[in-house]
């Protein structure tokens, strides 16, 4: 009996040997990235393969870890929930990758609060960085710190956890810096767990991606935003979309190997599915992201049929983008 | 008080009172215990509600989908099935082995020791660790890329130190007297252990076979890192195929997800309907590994069996 074991081992050993690496790469659209395009990718990937039967996979390394493998040319595509970064940039050249940066969907970053909340209707962006700066911490504890009208409760804080694209853009439109805020807050990397929170504590205050606000209206509601004209506007599909919602309203991106792109075709052949209005819209609809505006999906079309290669935000990210500059701009 | 006689200690009181000690220290114990179990129940229980429901032929014939109630774990069960066979394939030979020689062949000195210490330590390692290593390693430097065979390789690591250190519990509680009674008939040592230890030490071994790979079936952590996918609608190529040789080892090549990462993926989506997805397939993860014991537990009786 063990002989036979031996036997089988060492067959399956030569087999192994002789099968070689290569045989298996059939023609794959190969995603990766962050964990916030996530759905998107996943239902962009569902639909072409099925419509096109040419395979289409996605991981979840997330933006950073995506940008790893994409900038050693590992994945034809990287889904990414902020800009590319400077060290990023500089390992992509270093490995000759170039790539089209095209946005994809639209995501409003939700401040939330509990329903019995009456006091923080509409917040400014000046409290909001009052609570959230790092000067803040064990500083501002109380809402009463915040405003005078509000009441003398202490303040909880929840929020998207330090290594995520959410708490960069937040921090960045909030504090006015780049992934630097107060310490002392609950961070999570899942929203759901922020939701929790915010549900259970009539003084808390959290942030979070829209599709998770819509999904739990009934748990939580969000906080209306004071514009620079001083109106108060809510974060909705409609308000981030047509960029009404500042300064927390985001773009997501795909970044697109340019060679792979130019070498194969269906990796082409999905960036121009994607950028179709109708898939572009319906399916990032279907998932509770924003879609883009209808516009963007010509200027994108035509950002790609020209591989217009670089990034609009040369490093970090820019508050206020409209979706129309970014897709203009020559980058 | 050195003048206390021995009539004085009453013997009554002091029988009670250790009495008392083993009383309170068997209620101690099965509070315990039912802290520990209650949990334990409490958690299978909750999933199970949420996701007992959702268990259905379409849900375990399914690819992953955007919609909740499309959505299926077939891509991720055949993964986290060819992963582990991968890992049992590697790992437990190679940690009876190791186990083997380091109890009977190795000679006691320095650097055995160091072995020794080294290898209990690294049960411990945190399994990132091992998909850091395993990602410089088996997918860069030796080009082995974000298959099958890396996410059994990686999981055998992990899992092997807890095979060597069962091995070696199992070998070494084996009587003396067998491995003499075995040099006396004339056996050299192979023979010693293929026909003696090695079989007299099966039941030990399937044990610490079964609870590493209980272990490595729920990893997420090291196949994310190496690279494993979340989304992917198609299966590895079959095993058999229906030209000559008739059997295939290219699913080893294979891009693949499990399903402790399909669940990652579910958990923290905003709706709902896909929270019971993830619970549904925690409770097919739990059934797979119940199962993987249900076997260890059977194979180890008939053994036993055989053995008297």
């Amino acid at each position: 009996m063990h002989r036979h074991c031996w036997l089988a081992t060492a067959a399956a050993v030569a087999f192994v040997a002789t099968a070689g690496v290569a045989d298996a790469q059939e023609a794959t659209v190969l995603i990766d990235g962050s964990s916030t395009v996530f759905p998107i990718s996943e239902a962009m990937a569902e639909e072409f393969q099925k419509s096109t039967g040419i395979r289409t996979v996605v991981g979840l390394s997330g933006t950073g870890g995506g940008f790893k493998k994409f900038c050693r040319g590992e994945t034809n595509i990287s889904g990414a929930s902020r800009p590319i970064r400077t060290e990023e940039m500089e390992l992509c050249k270093e490995n000759g990758v170039e790539y089209i940066e095209l946005p994809v969907a639209i995501d409003g970053l939700s401040v939330i609060v509990h329903p019995k909340n009456d006091w923080a209707e509409c917040m400014d962006v000046a409290d909001l960085k009052m609570m959230w700066e790092p000067d803040a911490q064990d500083k501002i504890k109380n809402w009463k710190q915040v405003r005078e009208e509000y009441p003398d409760a202490p303040l909880n804080l929840f929020g998207a956890g330090v290594d995520s694209g959410t708490y960069d853009y937040f921090t960045l439109a909030i504090v006015g810096k780049e992934h630097s805020s107060r310490g002392d807050f609950t961070a999570t990397e899942d929203d759901n767990v922020t939701i929790q929170g915010v549900a259970g504590d009539i003084n808390a205050l959290g942030f979070l991606g829209l599709a998770y606000l819509e999904e739990n209206r009934d748990k939580v509601k969000p906080v209306a935003i004071r514009q620079a004209d001083g109106s108060c506007i809510e974060p909705t599909l409609e308000t981030a979309r047509d960029a009404t919602y500042q300064p927390l309203s985001r773009p997501l991106f795909f970044y697109v190997n340019k060679a792979h792109a130019d070498a194969h075709e269906h990796v082409r052949k999905f960036v121009e599915f994607v950028m179709d209005p109708k898939h572009g819209t319906e399916l990032v609809a279907e998932v509770g992201y924003v879609p883009l505006p209808e516009k963007a999906f010509e200027l994108g079309q035509k950002k790609f049929a020209d591989r217009k290669t670089g990034t609009f935000f040369g490093g970090g990210s820019k508050v206020g983008v409209t979706i129309e500059e970014l897709l203009a701009s020559e980058g | 008080m050195a003048s206390r006689s021995l009539e004085m200690i009453d013997y009554t009181s002091l029988i009670r009172r250790n009495q008392q000690i083993d009383w309170a220290f068997g209620i101690g114990g099965v509070v315990v215990l039912v802290i520990a179990l209650g949990t334990l129940i409490t958690l299978l229980t909750d999933l199970a509600i949420d996701g007992l429901s959702r268990i259905d032929m379409q849900f375990l014939s399914s690819f992953p989908s955007r919609r909740a109630a499309e959505a299926g774990i077939l891509s991720s069960i055949v993964g986290t099935t060819l992963v582990m066979i991968v890992t049992a394939a590697l790992a437990i030979p190679l940690g009876v082995a190791a186990g083997l020689y380091l109890e009977e062949y190795a000679p006691k000195n320095a650097v055995t020791d160091v072995i020794e210490v080294n290898v209990t330590n690294l049960a411990g390692v945190p399994s990132i660790i091992y998909g850091l290593l395993a990602l410089g390693l088996f997918v860069y430097a030796l080009g082995l890329g974000q298959t099958i065979v890396v996410g059994g390789m990686v999981l055998a690591l992990l899992i092997l130190p807890v095979i060597i250190v069962a091995t070696r519990e199992a070998v070494r509680s084996i009587p003396q007297a067998v491995r003499e009674g075995s040099y006396a008939l004339g056996a050299d040592k192979w023979q010693t252990m293929q026909f003696y230890i090695l079989p007299a030490a099966r039941p030990g071994i399937l044990t610490g076979a079964i609870v590493g790979l209980a272990r490595a079936i729920g990893e997420t952590a090291p196949i994310i890192t190496i690279g494993a996918l979340t989304f992917i609608a198609f299966l590895p190529p079959s095993p058999i195929q229906t030209t000559f040789p008739f059997i295939s080892f290219e699913w080893l090549w294979s891009p693949f997800t499990v399903m402790p990462i399909q669940m990652f993926n579910w958990v923290s989506r905003p709706q709902a309907a896909f929270h019971i997805n993830a619970a549904a397939t925690g409770v097919v993860l739990m059934a797979m590994t119940l199962l993987m014991n249900g076997l260890a537990i059977w194979i180890r009786y008939r053994i036993r069996r055989t053995m008297k």
